[in-house]
């Protein structure tokens, strides 16, 4: 039995020092969400909006309006374009606090609900996960978040069994109605002050699954502070996220464009 | 449409074919309501006859026909499934009560009442939807005296999306986003089961490097999977360093599924006509050789460790009577004894080719640890497979045009890393998807599953439900 133990460290440390030094972040590879250049757009053209499945893209007066919070980065549209307007990207840290800043055609400056005191958490960070209709792509990438690779403890963050130790109410899939009561008592089981976020583009949007047996996201049943499309959004992209929320880096969406572009 | 026969039947015939079946060693595998010409509706029935193919038989569905449930009971499911969402009736239904949709009349609620086990020292545990730690939600009822189990009922369509209408009026195209999202640990097997559909009903044979390819990334899926059930079993045995392990090495895996297809799922390669982008196959062989030595210690240690193999030995026994009966599906069936595998038995993409080395394991245990070893099993099989799948990839073309003339319709199958999937897709007159139907191993294998917890006890459970690797998103859909 303690051969366990002895063999384990003897292996060494598996754990990526990313993202407070230097080390991999675990996502080569990894296909973002498209980057638009509508600039490049031929006049007249909405091949892409009649392709993309969840809608995400809409014409607007200026051009091309594409919503990042609709976006399940399945890529047809950069196929359909003939212009190249649409192409692949590597981008997927796309956590904001206002989900206006996941449109690239917002008119006016989004507003995110109050930020967390820096005293709100002492620190560390408590999670409660609820499932509210995802399939499973979510959940698979939380749980990757305690392998000891991305080793979300180090980060002073927790997922807790019980609402009652949770500063953060993390939810994924569309809302099902059936799980409207059991999210909303979980909610209210939970302490005051606490947040609430929509992780993937189904808990942001409604995704894939908008109405039918389903709601439209987290945001018809309460407020939501912190917004993560993707689809489903990976471990290295959720670690941003909340680092982004507590305040310890930079949100690097703004209105539909990374800071770097 | 690839399937052996398909006949009209009466619903007086029914009965008796659902026996000669049975008798002459077939196997039932579905129903689903399908749309006919003229607003109407039929009732499909798919069962496969070893070495034969597939066997569709078609019922009207305009009077009530008569439940199979008493002949082949994994049918019950399905009936009850139909009869909430096309208000077919199936008379005769041992359970007659919806499965999915909420009870329809109080005498339904009445009828589905949980059991009647009364006494002193009996309780009941109902159990989520939200439950500890980070899982999908279900609520799981146990009846229970200290110990042990008297009877486990569990409740899994608070999560049902409805996912199969959301194909009406798609493309081939979008209907493949849809697909890939069913089950997102199960999207590779999805987009190929539901690619090998629409080309069957387009009549397309998809190019040889397209079969190969397809190959490896449906068996990177299992590996990522298996190694990932085995981290989670070591976890329900508490052997917490195993538990890191196989985690991590589940977490290289998706890792390389980035780097070679661009998604740690395996998802937007795969689709009707072929791949939608070729796969970046360099370095991953030495990728997978630098992972074959780790994953075979691993696999030395679990064996090594007394207390784990203790608490899997004889933990959720399933019998192969019940595994048949109920429609046990992939390596919960193969650990029983059953030896069926889709790849072999009504194989596709490439793996008929004797190069690949495929095989098939079983066992006949049918416990927790027969279950484990047929996955463990399989790991090694598929880094073989992947690995001669990158020498014998051909070089040619990855897409053919692929559209499905209107009113076609075809099946299409996978053997996912859960067992047998099956796609059935119907097209309209608009030449667009009029009706799918997905028969989800995890929705078959969590029937069966009940079998095993029955008068069982607490301390079994969790490692009972990790050693099935169920999931209920595949289930619910």
């Amino acid at each position: 039995m303690a051969l366990w133990t002895l063999i384990g460290l003897a292996e060494g440390k598996a754990t990526t020092g990313w993202p407070l030094k230097p080390g991999p972040d675990g996502q080569d590879g990894v296909i973002g969400m498209p980057r638009l250049e509508s600039e490049r757009c031929d006049a007249g053209c909405s091949i892409c909006v009649n392709v993309c499945p969840t809608h995400a893209i809409a014409l607007a007066d200026e051009g091309l309006a594409l919503d990042y919070g609709r976006c399940v980065v399945c890529q047809v549209c950069v196929e359909a374009c003939p212009t190249d307007a649409l192409t692949e990207s590597n981008n997927w840290a796309f956590g904001v606090r206002a989900r206006d800043d996941l449109r690239t055609a917002a008119s006016v400056a989004p507003v995110a609900r109050p930020s967390p005191s820096r005293h709100s958490f002492h620190r560390s960070l408590h999670v409660r996960h609820v499932d509210a209709g995802s399939c499973n792509g979510c959940e698979s990438e939380l749980q990757a978040l305690n392998n000891p690779f991305y080793n979300l403890h180090r980060l002073g963050i927790f997922f807790t069994p019980s609402p009652r130790f949770a500063d953060l109410l993390l939810v994924t899939g569309p809302v099902t109605r059936a799980m409207l009561e059991p999210l909303r008592r979980t909610w209210e089981a939970m302490p005051e002050p606490r947040w609430a976020m929509a992780s993937g583009t189904c808990a942001v949007s409604g995704g894939i699954a908008p109405g039918g047996p389903c709601l439209s996201g987290l945001e018809d049943v309460f407020p939501v502070d912190l917004y993560l499309p993707g689809c489903p959004p990976n471990p290295a992209a959720i670690i941003e996220a909340l680092l982004m929320f507590l305040g310890r880096i930079q949100q690097r969406l703004h209105r539909g464009k990374m800071n770097d572009e | 449409m690839n399937v052996a026969v398909r006949r009209h039947f009466d619903r007086f015939e029914l009965e008796e074919a659902a026996r000669t079946l049975r008798a002459q060693g077939g196997r039932m595998i579905m129903l689903y309501a399908a749309p006919e010409a003229g607003g109407t509706q039929s009732v499909r029935y798919v069962s496969s006859r070893a070495g034969i193919g597939f066997d569709i038989w078609v019922v009207p569905a305009d009077t009530a026909i008569p439940s199979l449930a008493t002949i082949w009971p994994l049918l019950g499911w399905y009936e009850r499934e139909t009869a909430d969402h096309r208000g077919i009736v199936f008379s005769g239904q041992p359970e007659p009560f919806s499965l999915i949709a909420p009870l329809r009349s109080a005498e339904e609620a009445d009828l589905r009442r949980l059991p009647d086990i009364s006494g002193d020292a009996v309780q009941i545990l109902p159990f989520g939807p939200v439950r500890a730690g980070v899982v999908e939600s279900a609520e799981f009822s146990f009846f229970y005296i200290g110990e042990a189990i008297l009877h486990y009922v569990p409740h899994l369509f608070l999560k049902h999306r409805g996912m199969e209408d959301r194909f009406t009026g798609q493309t081939p195209e979008t209907g493949l986003v849809l697909a890939e999202r069913i089950s997102g640990v199960g999207s590779a097997a999805h987009a190929l089961a539901y690619s090998q559909a629409i080309e069957a009903a387009a009549g397309v044979t998809v190019p040889d490097r397209v079969r190969y390819q397809r190959v490896i990334v449906a068996e990177l899926e299992r590996l990522y999977n298996h190694l990932h059930y085995l981290g989670h079993l070591a976890d329900t045995t508490t052997l917490k360093v195993g538990h890191a392990e196989g985690v991590l090495l589940a977490e290289r895996v998706k890792q390389i599924n980035a780097r070679v297809t661009g998604s740690r799922f395996l998802r937007g390669v795969i689709a009707p006509g072929g791949m939608r982008r070729d796969l970046r196959i360099d370095g991953l062989a030495s990728a997978l050789d630098e992972l074959r030595q780790p994953i075979r210690k691993y696999i030395n240690r679990l064996d090594a460790s007394e207390s784990y193999f203790d608490r899997l030995a004889t933990t959720g026994l399933l019998p192969r009577e019940i595994a048949f009966d109920q429609g046990a599906t992939g390596p919960v069936a193969r650990a029983s004894g059953l030896d069926r595998d889709l790849r072999r038995d009504h194989t596709y993409a490439a793996y008929a080719d004797p190069d690949l080395a495929f095989s098939v394991a079983t066992h006949e245990t049918g416990d927790a640890d027969a279950r484990a070893r047929v996955r463990i099993a399989e790991i090694e099989n598929s880094i073989v497979m992947i690995q001669r799948a990158i020498t014998l990839t051909p070089t040619g073309k990855i897409r053919i045009p692929c559209l499905p003339s209107p009113n076609s319709e075809a099946l299409g199958w996978a053997e996912s890393p859960r067992g047998t999937l099956i796609y059935a897709v119907h097209f309209g007159e608009d030449g667009r998807l009029a009706r799918v139907k997905i028969k989800s191993p995890s929705f078959s294998n969590w029937r069966v599953f009940p079998y095993t917890v029955h008068n069982t006890n607490m301390m079994d459970y969790a490692i009972n439900e990790a050693s099935f690797g169920l999931t209920i998103a595949g289930c619910a859909r």
